[in-house]
């Protein structure tokens, strides 16, 4: 919302400067975007009379200029359709920096027509959006004065942010009511201004809503203005417009214009002469359309309230208006309709025909109802002003809508919620200052809620009224307090998981990412996604359009994109949530990494190598270990989802159903799919599969028991089945002696032909730890025995010879 | 007795002359082999009369004490200059590099969490949690944000297909549903903090389509909006480490907080930098209020006795802030060099006693 410090002076009666009145509507929480003063920016730009205009010998649409700047006469060429003999713009001599382009004006020569300066659009000179041609000041406007101060430029502008629920503030006089009640000046009140009229209105206007749609328009005034004479509005109206950026347009669209920038109350005026018969007000029917003002023709449904004559649809109220009954300068006869529509049905019908006007920011904001009948009679006073006619009487159809009823206020809310103590007069004061009716009820105040504060429902919107105009900065801070002294862990034990797995894995050498939740339909197809019901019906690109159903795409592509810009060797990781369906369970928590290239960076001491499925085990046992999975009892079982290489590849297990790790290397047809170089490996830990803590008595862990006796280690090497697992050959090992063996570890694999077909050999080491007395050899021969039978009863493994 | 002394001086002559390691073991030898003179002579002294085995064996011990500790220096230095020589031969270039470690970072959105986590896990806020696909009730209703409010089209709202059932999920654009998952679970008090995803269609220099929030809610019978100041105010100068950066509080308008604020950190602008603290500029950096009544009725919790406030504000905006972050786009970009750059070392875990950030 933006208006001028001369624009509030008209409705607030005050000495304030610009700077203070600023920091007061910012404290009363309508939020200064900027304060511009363009007097200083504008200086060059000065009124220049076009003495002639003449069409370019050689191109159509362009249009030499001879200007009288006040200090001479200068020739332009101009490109705007409307520059024409005898009219006043703003002119900008060569060498003048245009705020709209940023550029220095040259003098040049314009299909061989020597131009040496500019007529400007309020775009060029930075006062506006438009550019649909140059700005057209009044014809008295003095030939060499300075076009910011013809412009009302040298008035400060002022640009506020107005929040939602203040509907109220987006008009000039809303602004003034605020900043009175915060004691910056004296609200002048808005004048009574009806206009007697004349004559009966000739149009009849009647409802045609069902019970359900009652609602969409509860009342509409109408009331008809004859024999007016159209034409450019005076300068003063011109210059309000213009001050705020908008290009005046006719004296009948200005008004309309104004009352809605000053009071916050849309308008709209039909031509009368072309209404066919009486008005109807009602919901437009499936396959209705109309042209619309905006040059653009809307398809409408029966959601959407519209005014209509016996030959159809006229406009879409609240929203607006239509070509076939606009005004024009030729206009002689019109309709005046001032209405207030349903704020709900208004902004559905904006945004679903995606049309934004200040007819419907304002309606889906809340229009004052009662601002109806005052706001017909300020534009019917202001047209027959400034174009002659004569009013009819107004009808009326429907009333004003009941307001909320009024609200039991108890002051001491203002302490208990607000938690500063106000004087309950200055509390009733504020209320009385911004409209509010307060008369005494027992132990509180019962307040009535203005009409045009639709906002206002119960005793917190009432707190923070008198809040906002005291001041939050005179609320005292209160010490926050919490129950003891001492910090309890912020994490339930789940989510800690998260935050242990990343710093483990970072700890590891990899770098943590974090990308987004959404990837592109392929790639979800790739790694098991593609479920239609994860497919956003409203992507920002096609880029991203499905939820994730693993981490993994995003971080392969991570690894691409620093390939590209030659880091092709990275362990990149990423904890966060994957997505198998829209439910809340069917969102899960991931720690998910990939390496790419070679496992470091070339050494004079480490030969490199490429990545593989072990380091991506090792990453995954990282992540598993930090996130406290119990490590003793997983399981690795050969093969990952589609994604993975088949024969390079694992899951993690525990128990015979939970999978609580994959990890291998990407199957490299995925990666061809991804258009990215091999080789990568990469892993996933679905960290909230992992089993909950076990409750325990206590912190204390076991006793280390120790042995004083010496440990004793032995190797064996058994030959096996290329299909049995190492780990079946540890576990049966283990198992030939729990008490005594301590640990069983593999340190050599060997796959030579000698062993025969289908045969490798796995090299284990045993270390014994007796407890009681040091072991004999004999002792040690018949646990080795029992390893050896145990391997062999599980794997069918031989002791090698 | 001088065939004694002259027998040490011999010997002590001999040990001296050796010229290595090898002919010093003869000298040993030939002195206390089997058949060492030393050797030989100790045998004599147990065939003498016993009254004069005792001085014999005085002093013979003491020759055979003399001639060990010189055979023993002798084999010192012999070593000593043999070690010398071969450590002198192992010398190798010390400033070639050493073994490569790879270097870990944490992302800074995480580490920021893991800030905010423990100023407020300080303060007796838990961590609560709820989905990033939302329903329109939790992400919206719930909140006091009907249908066609112009407050939802601030929101741009990613969509779900819509279900058999005619409603679409959503994803959530903020993490305040988690509140309402919270609320409508457990009874209050409430003191609880949300962190998270969340997303917006929206998508230019400084908006990208996904962004993470904190959130918090305390709910009681006490809490107003003096201890809603007191709380953010202590969070500010904790979070940005600046002990008195001015705080301040603006009306608003958010339709799940009435009254509403929204609250700006004191810095200073200029030389292309900015600096938290004083210096008469404001930056806005939070949202915040005291619960509406009607959320805390939509949770079926009773407003004539309970109240409280909720705040919100977004992790990339104040990492960016204190960090000096440019762009909040490089966030999600995996570039290897913005991570190792503004990324953090493992093992810098942020704690209020520990310190938050080095």
């Amino acid at each position: 919302m933006k208006f001028t410090l001369g624009w509030l002076k008209t409705h607030l009666e005050t000495e304030a400067g610009v700077d203070d009145i600023a920091r007061a509507l910012t404290d009363l929480g309508l939020e200064v975007e900027e304060v511009i003063d363009r007097a200083a920016a504008l200086a060059p730009f000065v009124v220049g009379h076009v003495v002639e205009a003449k069409k370019h010998p050689d191109a159509d649409r362009l249009t030499v200029c001879i200007v009288d700047t006040g200090g001479g006469r200068v020739q332009v060429v101009c490109g705007a359709a409307n520059a024409r003999t005898g009219m006043k713009g703003v002119f900008a001599a060569a060498g003048v920096r245009i705020p709209g382009t940023g550029l220095d004006l040259k003098k040049s020569v314009i299909r061989g027509v020597e131009s040496a300066g500019m007529l400007c659009s309020a775009r060029e000179i930075g006062i506006g959006e438009d550019h649909e041609g140059i700005i057209e000041l009044a014809d008295d406007a003095p030939i060499g004065a300075p076009a910011a101060s013809v412009l009302g430029l040298d008035d400060p502008l002022i640009d506020v942010a107005i929040t939602p629920n203040r509907g109220d503030c987006l008009g000039v006089h809303g602004i003034a009511r605020d900043l009175a009640a915060a004691g910056v000046g004296k609200l002048i009140p808005l004048s009574p201004e009806a206009v007697e009229g004349g004559f009966e209105n000739p149009t009849g206007v009647s409802f045609d809503f069902t019970n359900d749609a009652a609602d969409a328009c509860a009342l509409f005034a109408g009331r008809a203005i004859r024999g007016l004479k159209n034409g450019p509005s005076p300068d003063w109206l011109r210059q309000r417009l213009l001050s705020v950026g908008l290009r005046p347009i006719s004296a009948l669209v200005d008004i309309t214009n104004f009352l809605t920038l000053d009071r916050a109350r849309p308008l709209h005026v039909f031509d009368a002469d072309k209404i066919a018969g009486d008005l109807t007000v009602r919901l437009a029917r499936q396959g209705e359309t109309l042209q619309a003002l905006d040059g653009k023709t809307y398809e409408l449904d029966p959601s959407m309230t519209v005014i209509c004559d016996e030959g159809g649809v006229l406009s879409l109220g609240g929203v607006i208006g239509g070509e076939s009954t606009g005004c024009t300068d030729e206009s002689v006869n019109v309709f005046v309709e001032a209405a207030f529509f349903d704020p709900v049905r208004t902004a559905a019908t904006g945004r679903k025909l995606n049309i934004e006007s200040d007819a419907r920011y304002r309606f889906e904001r809340g229009v004052d109802p009662a601002s109806t009948l005052p706001g017909i009679e300020a534009a019917t006073r202001l047209i027959v002003e400034l174009c002659g006619g004569e009013a009819s009487r107004v009808t009326v159809t429907g009333a004003v809508p009941e307001g909320a009823s009024a609200i039991r206020f108890d002051l001491k809310r203002v302490m208990a919620l607000g938690g500063v103590d106000v004087a309950e007069d200055e509390s009733r004061r504020i209320l009385e200052a911004l409209g509010f009716g307060v008369s005494a009820m027992n132990g509180a105040i019962e307040v009535r809620v203005p009409s045009w504060r639709p906002d206002i429902e119960g005793e917190a919107d009432l707190v923070e009224e008198v809040l906002r105009v005291y001041g939050y900065d005179r609320i005292p801070a209160a010490p926050f307090a919490k129950e003891g002294v001492l910090s309890k862990p912020v994490e339930a034990p789940v989510p800690r998981r998260r935050r242990q797995a990343a710093r483990a894995l970072a700890a590891n050498g990899m770098v943590e990412a974090v990308t987004y939740s959404f990837l592109a339909e392929a790639q979800a197809r790739l790694f098991g996604g593609g479920d239609p019901r994860l497919t956003l019906a409203n992507p920002i690109s096609a880029e991203l359009t499905d939820m994730r159903p693993s981490l993994l795409p995003n971080l392969i592509c991570a690894c691409k994109r620093n390939a590209d810009r030659g880091s092709p060797d990275l362990a990149l990781f990423e904890v966060g949530p994957a997505f198998a369906d829209d439910t809340p369970d069917g969102q899960g928590a991931v720690a998910a990494g990939v390496r790419a290239g070679a496992s470091g960076p070339r050494h004079w001491l480490a030969p490199g190598r490429a990545v593989d499925v072990f380091d991506a085990k090792a990453d995954a046992l990282i992540a598993l270990g930090a996130a406290g999975a119990p490590a003793a009892s997983l399981r690795v079982t050969p093969g990952a989802p589609a994604w993975y290489h088949p024969g390079r590849s694992g899951a993690m297990r525990l128990g015979p159903k939970t999978v609580l790790a994959h990890f291998g290397e990407i199957h490299p047809r995925v990666l061809r799919a991804l258009d990215v170089k091999g080789p990568i490996c990469g892993f996933e830990v679905f960290l909230d599969l992992l089993p909950a803590p076990r409750q325990r008595d206590g912190r204390a862990r076991p006793a280390l028991g120790a042995s004083p006796f010496q440990a004793v280690e032995r190797d064996f090497a058994f030959v096996i089945n290329t299909d049995v697992g190492a780990e079946a050959v540890v576990r049966a090992a283990q198992s030939a002696d729990k008490k005594l063996i301590a640990g069983v570890s593999v340190f050599d694999q060997y796959g030579g032909e000698e062993l025969g077909a289908g045969k490798k050999s796995i090299a284990i080491s045993v270390r014994l730890e007796p407890t009681e007395a040091t072991l004999t050899e004999a002792e040690i021969e018949a646990v080795s025995a029992s390893v050896i039978a145990a391997v062999n009863k599980a794997t069918g493994g031989v002791l090698r010879s | 007795m001088e065939n004694l002394d002259q027998l040490r001086n011999q010997l002590l002559a001999a040990v001296a002359g050796a010229e290595g390691l090898e002919s010093l073991e003869k000298v040993r030898l030939s002195v206390f082999g089997r058949k060492g003179l030393i050797t030989e002579r100790m045998k004599g002294v147990g065939a003498l009369a016993p009254e004069e085995r005792k001085d014999a064996g005085v002093a013979l011990n003491a020759v055979k004490q003399v001639l060990a500790d010189a055979i023993d220096a002798r084999k010192a230095a012999f070593e000593d200059s043999g070690l010398e020589e071969r450590l002198e031969s192992e010398r190798v270039d010390v400033t070639l590099p050493a073994r490569p470690q790879a270097d870990g970072r944490i992302h800074p959105i995480s580490q920021t969490m893991d800030e905010l986590l423990a100023i407020f896990g300080e303060m007796g806020f838990t961590l609560a949690e709820g989905p990033d696909i939302e329903d329109d009730f939790h992400n919206f209703t719930a909140l006091n944000i009907p249908e066609d409010h112009p407050a939802r089209q601030m929101h741009d709202t990613f969509y779900l297909p819509e279900g058999p059932d005619g409603a679409r999920k959503l994803l959530r654009t903020h993490t305040s549903p988690v509140q309402i998952r919270h609320m409508q679970k457990t009874p209050p008090p409430h003191r609880i903090v949300a962190l998270g995803r969340t997303y917006r269609c929206d998508s230019d220099i400084t908006h990208t389509p996904m962004f993470h929030q904190i959130e918090g809610l305390v709910v009681d019978r006490h809490t107003h909006m003096g201890h809603l100041k007191g709380c953010l105010i202590e969070f500010c100068r904790a979070y940005f480490e600046v002990d008195d950066v001015p705080v301040r509080f603006r009306p608003s308008f958010f339709p799940f907080t009435e009254p509403s604020a929204e609250v700006d950190i004191g810095c200073k602008r200029g030389g292309g930098r900015l600096k938290i603290g004083g210096g008469g500029d404001w930056l806005e950096i939070l949202g915040c209020g005291m619960v509406h009544p009607k959320v805390l009725a939509n949770c079926g919790i009773d407003p004539e006795k309970f109240q409280g406030f909720a705040f919100g504000l977004g992790v990339e905006r104040i990492a960016m802030l204190k960090y000096g972050i440019p762009d909040t786009r490089t966030f999600f970009e995996s570039d290897l060099r913005w991570l190792s750059h503004y990324g953090f070392a493992p093992g810098d875990v942020p704690s209020m006693t520990g310190g938050l950030a080095r």
